[in-house]
């Protein structure tokens, strides 16, 4: 090898530093309670939008926690609360006064499990849009094929509309919540764990919505699946204890996190 | 590696893989050792050694490459797990390089025994640098095996001395060459193994670019030795 004066490459060239990409949401000073146990610690984090930003640590770090936050579901629970900002485009969901759901339908929330209403495929997709918009019934069929054609779901089930939704498989219905956040038009997208229950050939059939859903909208994905957050994401955050040890781009944080305590965790060191 | 996984299957395959790599390393040692052994003493039977070797060496390479696969397919590995398989994947390849300029070595010292000038040509003048070369190649597998970065920025330094003795003495064949064209046959093939010398140093000088790389995550091969040691530093 000859010694030249190249300037090395930058280690994660990909992209771009995450504090040139407009934010979609922010975290500041946010501290959350169950009761009095103190379950999120004064996490800070810009979260940039279009893109895909993943959570990662062990159960209990307080991912989960944090998610729930961005959409205040928390609030179903009255022990329960949460202190500090979260900014959606500059607007303080905290502090908001309107009607949460209203925040709901602009941050859409796939669960762990699949949770199809007790109703029909189609209802399934245009039950939430009534809540928000009066289409008229060939507006809401376009609708419904939308958000189900996004899902990529929608060759599956076009001839059972009818069906009920519990009638599909596991990662069909998986995709049948997807479909349903997206038909109200969401701008972010909270995923939790949303391929834990889900066999490899569907779990990687919403790996790839996730990638296409990124030019729409901010995902937000919380995953035990270190490999799944490596491959879906831009960006990921490393949790541990209620703290967020370290927030990065994802190849950096795969190839060579800054904190000691990552690199552990990511390499199965973690115990 | 100094702390351990929770699958202890995995550190015992990480620790096997590296010493497969190290007793690849020795077997290059020895080989490179008797190549040089081989021209100083114009030795037949010591170089014909070397050229046997050459197939347990390429044995050993296929072996290293397939325990990585089959640990990355397995264990997905990451962060610096990652960095020493690719490393150790690097490594393997410059040391089976390394043993194909002994075999060189080992494959000229037949022929300038067999030429007629042999034994007026200056060949105590390799003895340095191929005595450098072999020693770089060693303390190479020894900072590997202690993850050792100063060792390796050392390693980095040496080698510019071996390049240094290879331009002195392609200036002295020149001479030879001039002055006595029937010298013109042994002199190339002096000049070939010099050549093999002076990558087996460079060799030793990649293998401690990817020391640097396992340990502080940074690829610091084409860069000057300025910026690698501000990355150590």
């Amino acid at each position: 090898m000859t010694q030249s004066n190249l300037s090395p490459k930058p280690d994660a060239p990909d992209e771009p530093d995450i504090s040139s990409l407009p934010v979609k949401l922010s975290v500041q000073d946010l501290n959350f309670y169950y009761g009095k146990f103190l379950a999120l610690k004064n996490i800070g984090i810009d979260i940039p939008a279009n893109r895909v930003t993943a959570f990662i640590g062990p159960s209990g770090c307080g991912k989960s926690t944090l998610l729930r936050t961005f959409n205040r579901m928390f609030e179903l629970y009255p022990e329960q609360r949460a202190e500090g900002r979260i900014l959606l485009d500059g607007e303080d969901l905290l502090a908001s006064r309107g009607d949460v759901a209203l925040i709901r339908a602009r941050v859409g929330m796939v669960f762990q499990k699949p949770t199809p209403f007790p109703m029909s495929i189609f209802d399934n997709i245009a039950f939430g849009v009534k809540l928000f918009e009066s289409l008229s019934r060939i507006d809401m069929e376009e609708r419904v094929e939308w958000a189900l054609k996004k899902a990529a779901l929608w060759d599956e089930v076009k001839d059972k509309l009818p069906q009920s939704g519990a009638s599909l498989s596991g990662g069909q219905q998986q995709r049948l919540c997807i479909a349903r956040c997206i038909a109200i038009r969401p701008e972010i997208l909270l995923l939790d764990e949303p391929c834990s229950a889900l066999d490899p050939i569907s779990t990687a059939r919403i790996e790839e919505l996730i990638a296409e859903f990124k030019t729409d909208y901010t995902v937000i994905i919380v995953t035990h699946n270190m490999q799944q957050a490596a491959r879906v994401s831009d960006y990921t955050a490393y949790m541990y204890l209620g703290d967020l040890i370290e927030f990065g781009e994802t190849e950096q944080m795969f190839f060579k996190p800054r904190r000691r305590e990552t690199e552990d965790y990511i390499t199965g060191r973690f115990g | 590696m100094s702390e351990k996984h929770l699958s202890s299957q995995f550190d015992s395959e990480l620790t096997g893989i590296c010493s497969k790599l190290m007793e690849m390393g020795g077997l290059i040692e020895t080989q490179i050792q008797n190549a040089i052994q081989a021209l100083a003493q114009f030795s037949i039977p010591l170089a014909d050694e070397v050229i046997q070797t050459e197939d347990r060496v390429d044995m050993m390479e296929v072996a290293i490459d397939h325990a990585l696969t089959s640990i990355i397919a397995r264990r997905q590995p990451a962060a610096r797990d990652l960095r020493l398989l690719l490393a150790i994947s690097k490594i393997t390849t410059n040391l089976e390089r390394a043993g194909d300029e002994a075999d060189k070595i080992a494959r000229r010292v037949k022929s300038i025994v067999e030429g007629a000038f042999a034994r007026k040509m200056p060949i105590g003048d390799l003895r340095l640098a191929s005595n450098m070369a072999a020693a770089l190649i060693h303390r190479a597998l020894d900072a590997f095996a202690r993850l050792d970065l100063d060792t390796a920025v050392s390693i980095l330094k040496e080698d510019d001395l071996i390049d240094r003795e290879f331009k002195g003495f392609t200036r002295k064949l020149i001479t030879y060459m001039m002055e006595d064209p029937r010298t013109i046959g042994d002199s190339l093939n002096l000049l070939f193994l010099a050549k093999a010398i002076e990558r087996i140093g460079d060799h030793a000088k990649n293998i401690a670019e990817f020391i640097i790389y396992i340990v502080k995550g940074t690829d610091v091969r084409h860069s000057s030795l300025t910026h690698i040691e501000s990355v150590i530093h």
